[in-house]
């Protein structure tokens, strides 16, 4: 039965990825690329492209193969060599899990450019995804007094704490001409290092139509541009990570189908887990070993290596080309 | 009614430690294989990648991912899921769906999307 479960699965998640490979085909705006947009670990920043997946699929496949030698192990009736395994699987499992609670945050979050829809020139109306570093900000001057704020107060906080209250400005249309309008309403300049090796790549044409071929801006031009936009007040000149109505990596397409097939993916890894979690209190309590055989066993192993399975196809679409 | 199928899963359920060895084995191996090619694909990935190449360089080494993950999609069926080791209806009653259905929708699917794209290239949307 397990086997017609999967193969009903498999074809969900076949049309899943064929509706996929559909949009992509469909869409006017330059599809986003894997190894522009994973390129990030935790604690080590970006300049990474591709090894946080690699670990993620390589956490999966370790995982696929104790669950392996578990059912192997059963086939000699060997009860420890059985737990042993599963637990090796069931804390794969959960690092896998983990692993994608940090990239779907760090995707939601984005970088600290966003995108840019640009304003001026021959670019009108497109929009640009940002590469280089961002220039840390270091302090807020108040210009304008607001509820909590006095005139001349110098507003220092940790870079990351100053720019959470930058994106958020920028994102409500609060940034303009160089003055940022705070929380409490009051109005403050900003003091920041310089951003360096900053380019805009052009992804998105102003037309309707499809680009002929990616632009890149470079260097001062490429800062003129974005903080032109960032300056401009304007509501969404600024894309920041992703949500299900837009994400500054690529057409609005992109996340949905990111946020759905990997999050259908993740919940059936979810599922295995706490399956795998029942069996393995199983085997610990003798059920199986009473029994004579362990096929329980061999079907989670069969559903976990299904996820697994899974896995490389969707690494390889949505990571990968 | 007898279920023979309990009977038939008895019968192969069970291998002697000295076959176990050869069954890890084959395992470890297996996993090497799969290890190996996720490397390769990450390094092509890294340095010769969508943003990198493009043209008929590109082309190639997209066909090269679909097959290398062809590759690991029959270890993974073949081997860890035990389906090599089958009885040959059940292997084909689970496998023609796909040659069938999913071919067709995979072609059917990219065929009517570059149709659209260029429709809407041309006409505007």
């Amino acid at each position: 039965m397990m086997w017609f479960f999967l193969v009903s699965d498999a074809l969900t998640f076949s049309g899943l990825l064929v509706a996929y490979g559909y949009t992509r085909h469909t869409t006017q705006a330059a599809w986003p690329i894997g190894e522009e947009t994973f390129d990030s670990l935790p604690f080590l920043g970006h300049g990474y492209p591709l090894m946080y997946v690699a670990l993620m699929t390589f956490i999966l496949i370790v995982s696929s193969v104790t669950m392996v030698l578990a059912v192997e192990a059963g086939h000699r009736m060997d009860k420890k060599g059985v737990m042993k395994w599963m637990i090796a699987t069931i804390i794969g499992g959960f690092f896998f899990l983990g692993s994608q609670a940090w990239e779907w945050s760090h995707f939601i979050h984005g970088s600290h450019f966003g995108s840019v829809e640009i304003l001026s020139g021959e670019h009108t109306g497109s929009r640009a995804i940002v590469k280089g570093h961002f220039g840390e900000l270091e302090s807020f001057t108040v210009v304008q007094a607001g509820k909590h704020h006095k005139v001349g107060d110098v507003i220092k906080e940790t870079p990351d704490e100053l720019f959470h209250h930058f994106r958020t400005a920028v994102m409500n249309g609060q940034v303009k001409d160089g003055k940022i309008t705070l929380h409490d309403g009051s109005v403050a300049t900003w003091k920041r290092h310089h951003d360096e090796h900053m380019e805009l790549i052009v992804k998105t044409d102003g037309t309707e139509h499809s680009l002929a071929k990616v632009t890149k801006i470079h260097g001062k031009d490429a800062e003129a541009k974005y903080w032109e936009s960032v300056n401009s007040g304007k509501k969404g000149a600024i894309i920041y990570g992703a949500d299900l109505q837009s994400n500054e990596y690529g057409p609005s397409q992109y996340g949905q189908f990111f946020f759905f097939i990997t999050g259908f993916h993740g919940f059936h890894v979810f599922s295995g887990v706490m399956i795998n979690i029942l069996i393995f209190l199983g085997v610990s309590r003798g059920t199986y070993h009473k029994r004579g055989h362990y096929e329980m066993v061999e079907k989670t192993g069969l559903y976990w290596h299904f996820v697994d399975l899974v896995w490389v196809f969707v690494f390889t679409f949505f990571y990968l080309v | 009614m007898e279920r023979d199928d309990i009977i038939e899963y008895s019968l192969d359920a069970h291998h002697s430690e000295e076959q176990g060895k050869k069954i890890r084995r084959k395992i470890w191996l297996v996993t090497a294989i799969l290890t190996a090619i996720t490397a390769i694909e990450v390094v092509v990935g890294m340095y010769f990648g969508r943003s990198l190449t493009s043209g008929m360089v590109w082309q190639s080494i997209k066909w090269g991912y679909v097959a290398l993950t062809l590759v690991k999609a029959g270890y993974i069926v073949l081997v860890f899921m035990h389906l090599g080791d089958e009885r040959k209806v059940l292997k084909y009653v689970i496998l023609i769906p796909y040659f069938i259905f999913i071919v067709y929708l995979i072609f059917i699917g990219l065929t009517e999307a570059n149709a659209v794209h260029s429709a809407w290239e041309t006409y505007g949307g």
